[in-house]
């Protein structure tokens, strides 16, 4: 294989990976183009970070191939591989300042004094910690941290750079400045990003495609868009946002169809006027209201016998008028275009916890 | 927390009668060396420095002193290699028996020295003396090993378990190879802790005597041994008293720095 323009950054084959009896990574495929933003979305213990491992060369697969740039790497050293990591917890090395880490890659590589402390110089501009590297890990916060660890894998310019839950060790403000740092960086250094997430938003709005995990295989590869509003297992339609799925009788009765249906929660109107020609229309009653602030959570038990979460912008409504909606019949309706069928049949699965987490 | 008024003075008291009662006689032995009355009446009427010179002239306690620091040296250095080998094994690698491995290890620390003691003299007499391998400094050291290993691993440990798995691979991510991730990560960052290590090892192995007593062979004096085989001899006392102040100093300067460095070095941890 020759790497071409259309060669991508890391290709994976019949990837595998055991430990002992489990096993973790049970056959992936995929590919991630150069210069793409790419995240790996799953549950805890759904195989993304062991991947992200053995694309940096931490576990040697079980079976299958790592593929950088077309070249085979799969048994190779980290340290012979032209990929980066930003750890989950940074590892950065305690013992030097900030420079000395960010400085660490060139120094192996034994890149002269001058021009490393003038690319660490750089890098640490980059991400805006300049003039603080003369501290010492310890003595900086955890978004500066962060940075660091960030300027470390970015100064030897690396063809992909991977991030293990970058942002998890962060506070919600900085991780929403992070997340839209990190993307302004990776455009402007226009190297391959790959990043581990469990946490469905920060894949939606940071990644240009998105993979979603579980247990060791993938479920759905697309865009945002894509795995949001067109997902292709039930499994992806609970764990990429809430999981409001119609099937068997359900089904039949709204939609007058068989199988599951995936219908997002802002698709659908709370006591609109009489459906037109394009909606579907159902009848319910609300069980619970949530309050947050921008928006309202509705939870409605259909009289079809399913339940339906809807989601409605605060434009006129304020707490004290939703809370007093609890209990009263409602008629639902949404465009029939936005009832997305879901090929696999319900198999249940533990979401029950990101169900009650859209609740909030 | 706060406290009454009362009760905060009364625990003040208590650590002051406490450390009160640990430190005077140290204090006293001190101050004695320098008493020039030779049944050292107190409060000291009159000061010389007698004894500090006829120590410092005895043969005895200056080979005995020297035997010591052999000794101490050859068991911090045993302790520095094992200690920090098994850390490595049990922090790194999952296997068969580490727990108990873990366990063994730092065992001897808790056994009784007499016991440690006991064993070792059977050992080298009944079963390594018909192989050539006598009891002698040799024996000693091994001897002292037992217990260094204890300090040295624990340490090592420690930092092993705070400084995080992972910077060993943050550094071959960034392209370093095996060698030059020991040279610039794992041995700076494991470097004061070794030598906290070391200094409590060679302070535990300087004031041994019971497993001493048991492991030294013909001619082999330590200066504790030295020290408790003149005990009683009346002439020797002032000499005793100078000795016992230099030991005092001699373990208090390591243990002193062994808990600065590892304080620093916690101190600036990620």
């Amino acid at each position: 294989m020759s790497a071409g323009p259309a060669t991508p950054a890391v290709a994976l084959r019949g990837l595998r990976k055991s430990f002992g009896a489990v096993e973790a990574v049970a056959g992936v495929d995929l590919e991630i183009a150069d210069g793409e933003f790419f995240a790996m979305l799953g549950p805890s213990g759904s195989g993304k970070t062991t991947v992200l491992r053995m694309i940096a060369g931490f576990e040697p697969p079980t079976a299958g191939t790592v593929l950088l740039s077309g070249r085979d790497v799969t048994r190779l050293a980290p340290f012979e591989r032209d990929v980066n990591t930003v750890f989950q917890d940074y590892a950065l090395f305690p013992h030097l300042t900030v420079r000395q880490n960010v400085e660490y890659g060139l120094r192996v590589r034994k890149v002269g004094r001058a021009e490393r402390r003038a690319r660490a110089d750089e890098a640490l501009r980059d991400v805006r910690l300049d003039g603080l590297g003369d501290r010492r890990p310890a003595a900086l916060s955890g978004g500066q941290r962060q940075r660091v660890a960030l300027a470390r894998a970015l100064v030897v310019r690396p063809k992909v750079l991977l991030l293990d839950e970058p942002l998890g060790a962060l506070d919600l403000k900085l991780r929403e400045q992070m997340q839209v740092e990190l993307k302004a960086l990776q455009r402007e250094v226009g190297i391959t990003f790959v990043f581990v997430t469990h946490d469905q938003e920060e894949a939606l709005t940071m990644s240009d495609r998105v993979a979603v995990f579980t247990e060791g295989r993938i479920a759905q590869v697309g865009t945002p868009a894509e795995v949001y509003e067109r997902p292709a297992t039930p499994f992806v339609a609970g764990f990429v946002g809430t999981s409001n799925l119609l099937s068997g009788d359900a089904a039949r009765v709204v939609l007058g169809r068989d199988g599951t249906f995936s219908v997002r929660p802002e698709k659908i109107r709370l006591d609109g006027p009489a459906a037109s020609a394009e909606e579907t229309a159902a009848a319910g009653r609300i069980a619970e209201v949530v309050y947050a602030g921008a928006t309202t959570r509705f939870v409605v038990d259909l009289d079809a016998g399913a339940r339906l979460v809807v989601m409605q912008q605060n434009l006129t409504t304020s707490s004290a008028d939703v809370a007093a909606l609890r209990g009263t019949p409602v008629r639902l309706a949404w465009r029939t275009e936005h009832a997305v069928a879901v090929p696999d049949p319900v198999v249940p699965t533990p979401r029950d916890k990101e169900s009650a987490h859209a609740y909030r | 927390m706060t406290l009454s008024r009362s009760a905060r003075w009364l625990l003040r008291g208590a650590m002051a009668l406490g450390l009160a009662f640990i430190y005077l006689p140290l204090a006293v032995v001190l101050i004695n060396s320098f008493n020039a009355d030779r049944t050292f009446a107190w409060p000291p009427a009159h000061w010389t420095m007698q004894w500090w010179a006829r120590a410092g002239d005895n043969a005895g306690a200056r080979e005995a002193l020297w035997m010591s620091v052999k000794a101490g040296l050859g068991a911090t250095a045993i302790a520095l290699l094992l200690g920090s080998l098994v850390a490595f094994a049990v922090q790194r690698y999952r296997f068969f028996g580490r727990g108990a491995v873990s366990l063994l290890v730092v065992l001897p620390i808790a056994l009784p020295g007499i016991v440690t003691g006991i064993a070792l003299d059977t050992a080298f007499r009944s079963v390594l003396a018909p192989l050539g391998i006598g009891k002698g400094l040799f024996s000693v050291i091994v001897g002292h090993a037992t217990f260094c290993v204890v300090v040295v691993y624990n340490n090592v440990l420690a930092r092993l378990r705070r400084s995080g798995g992972n910077l060993q691979e943050a550094s071959a991510d960034l392209g370093a190879d095996g060698w030059q991730t020991f040279r610039y990560v794992t041995f700076p960052v494991l470097r004061s802790a070794l030598l906290a290590g070391a200094l409590l090892a060679f302070g535990l192995s300087f004031d041994e005597i019971i497993v001493t007593t048991f492991t030294a062979g013909p001619g082999v004096q330590t200066l504790p041994i030295w020290i408790f085989s003149n005990l009683f001899r009346p002439n020797q006392a002032p000499v005793i008293n100078v000795v016992a102040a230099v030991l005092i100093v001699a373990s208090v300067v390591p243990i002193y720095l062994a808990q600065r460095i590892s304080d620093t070095a916690t101190g600036g941890r990620l």
